[in-house]
């Protein structure tokens, strides 16, 4: 044919991860020429004309309508997070948990069953046994190790797997290949949360998951200052082999269009934003996607020394006489360190926690005597991040309860961020003196004297 | 799987977009919520001539519908296949026939032998990909939507692209 505009030679090159990290997504500017990501914070968009707004509206054109469903600041970012992951796109939400909430509503219907791993975040627990409870959207929580589990949840109603590549807070490494094909060979997807490994450590979808979501909050912004979510989608699940009706069917909500037939690959997340985003209302604001972009930007190298750091924190932990044990599963040590050489060669994240010798005390005396670790509730800060479950998040619950959740009295959270190690295992040493002193003490303290003692 | 590929490369997608100006869709339903409609729909907002091919039609987006390719009274470029993959290979063979330059097969619309009917004619073949979503990833807005159009790029966009 023709050759009106020759391809450029590098139309077949494939660009890397750390490339991609920075400059997918965003076309620069046509109008001013704008180098960095402009924030478009506008709520809505002038029409060119009558037809092409009737077009917008019915799908028929890509085009801005209004910012609750599309906005081109976020867009950079989605395709960005789309490009990074190896999904066909993305949608990005207000939050991690209006993420996963509008990934679920998109295929679910009341009387589905979902199967999930354990070794979630609380509220992801929180979401699907509560919120989705009331939708009548029943689930069965496994322990997620035992591949043979996955199975034998199963029932007919069965509609999607759910896990997290580096689980909660045990630091369980999820089996996401074996897990996908058992997902396959049943004719539902499988959904990973990411959150924690990020795409430059782990790429689920290279292993068969079909959705990858994840809080943007944490490693993907980095700086710990906005609150979002992403949901990107490979585009190959077959959502048309009867079992979905929700994305293969008519939809009432978009006078009788049939998602998955009309839009192809690229079905369920055109029903992902013009539905479930649409009607649930939880989009990310143009200016969070903008840190996010900058967040984006780094992403490489802050993963690096984030895994770097934590390495190195791990081993000095788990040599340490005043600690029982260390769950990192990038350490020899653990259960799960060939499948974390498996899947996250670079690195096995850099949240794990890890057992003080001594009871709620020691962990309670330890916090206290930390200098440059902040104890807050968060993980993926550049600042380095520290928690104590027992006497905080976990606080209501008894020694045996804890037991049951996989935490000790002692168990101690930590998120390494990107200062000197030397610096953070310094503070931590100080910790680890303090929790051992009070410990002697604890024979005649219970909690309240303890607190008493280092408030003195 | 690697037959498919063969059929879905980068180059011979945009060489066809960039030069095809008159495009018969066969296939091509006046149903608004049927999806050849939407891709004629947005390839004829795009300014390519449509030409539907359907028996069952009269006329579709203002365009004289044809019972059949050869029917058509003036050269066509691209032939868009929206029919059972079984359906192909006599398609394939009317393409040639009229001297079309290219065979345009839409996602789930697969046949080897109508691909090779129409690679031994001399045009140029594309399989299970649909010719609005490429537009839309190559020369369209289809990154106003947070899809993965695998374009990188540190050049201005012209303003004619939007
Ligand atoms: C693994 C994981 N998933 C999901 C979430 C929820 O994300 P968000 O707080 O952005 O809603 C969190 C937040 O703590 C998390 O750690």
């Amino acid at each position: 044919m023709a050759n009106s505009n020759p391809p450029q030679a590098d139309d077949l090159h494939q660009f890397g991860f750390d490339t991609r990290a920075i400059h997918a997504g965003q076309r620069p500017d046509p109008y001013t020429g704008a180098r960095a990501v402009p924030i478009f914070q506008t709520t809505s968009y002038v029409f060119e004309d009558a037809d092409s707004a009737a077009a917008y509206f019915n799908l028929q054109e890509y085009g801005n309508t209004y910012s609750r469903i599309m906005n081109p600041t976020v867009a950079v970012f989605e395709e960005r997070v789309a490009s990074l992951e190896g999904g066909a796109g993305a949608v990005g939400f207000a939050s991690g948990l209006a993420a996963q909430a509008a990934s679920f509503f998109t295929m679910l219907r009341p009387g589905d069953h979902v199967v999930a791993s354990k070794a979630l975040y609380g509220g992801t627990i929180t979401q699907l046994k509560h919120l989705f409870g009331k939708l009548s959207v029943d689930h069965t929580f496994i322990d997620p190790d035992d591949i043979a589990n996955w199975k034998n949840a199963l029932r007919d109603n069965t509609k999607a797997f759910f896990g997290e590549t580096i689980g909660n807070p045990g630091g369980n490494i999820l089996d996401i290949e074996a897990v996908a094909n058992i997902a396959h060979a049943h004719n539902l997807p499988l959904i990973i949360d990411s959150t924690f490994a990020t795409p430059y450590l782990c790429r689920p979808m290279e292993w068969g998951a079909d959705i990858v979501v994840h809080s943007a909050t944490k490693f993907i912004g980095g700086h710990g200052t906005s609150i979002g979510g992403v949901v990107t989608e490979a585009g190959t699940f077959n959502w048309s082999n009867g079992r979905f009706p929700g994305v293969a069917d008519p939809s009432a909500a978009y006078h009788g269009l049939a998602f998955h037939e009309t839009f192809g690959v690229y079905g369920y997340l055109m029903k992902l934003r013009a539905e479930s985003l649409r009607d649930l209302g939880g989009a990310m604001s143009p200016f969070n996607a903008f840190l996010f972009l900058l967040g984006l930007e780094t992403l490489p190298l802050r993963m690096e020394r984030h895994v770097k750091n934590t390495l190195e924190i791990a081993q000095f932990l788990e040599n340490h006489p005043m600690v029982e044990r260390v769950k990192y599963s990038g350490l020899e040590s653990s259960p799960y360190a060939s499948l974390a050489k498996k899947y996250l060669p670079r690195g096995a994240g850099a949240v794990f926690s890890f057992d003080l010798k001594g009871g709620r005390g020691a962990g309670k005396n330890f916090i206290e005597a930390l200098n440059l670790w902040s104890h807050l509730a968060n993980v993926g800060d550049a600042k380095s991040l520290v928690i104590h479950p027992a006497s905080t998040t976990h606080r209501q619950l008894n020694d045996a309860e804890l037991a049951g959740a996989g935490i000790t009295p002692g168990t101690i959270r930590l998120s390494v961020g990107l200062e000197n190690a030397e610096d953070l295992i310094w503070d931590l040493e100080r910790g680890l003196r303090a929790s051992a002193v009070r410990e002697s003490s604890r024979i005649y303290a219970n909690d309240k004297i303890n607190e008493k003692i280092s408030e003195d | 799987m690697n037959d498919i590929l063969e059929y879905q490369d980068t180059q011979t997608i945009r060489e066809i977009l960039l030069s095809a100006r008159t495009i018969a869709i066969v296939g091509l339903s006046s149903n608004v919520l049927r999806p050849s409609h939407f891709v004629g729909f947005y390839l004829q907002r795009h300014g390519y001539r449509i030409v539907p091919v359907n028996p069952r039609e009269k006329e579709v987006l203002g365009e004289k519908s044809y019972a059949a390719l050869s029917e058509i009274p003036f050269p066509v470029d691209v032939v868009d296949v929206f029919r059972a993959s079984n359906a192909v290979p006599p398609i394939a063979d009317e393409a040639v026939q009229i001297g079309a330059r290219a065979l345009w097969m839409q996602y789930y619309v697969i046949s080897n032998e109508g691909a090779a009917i129409a690679r031994n004619g001399g045009l140029h073949v594309v399989m299970d990909r649909c010719m609005k979503v490429e537009h839309a990833r190559h020369m369209g807005r289809m990154h106003w939507l947070g899809f993965n159009t695998g374009v990188i790029t540190a050049r201005r966009l012209k303003i004619s692209n939007q």
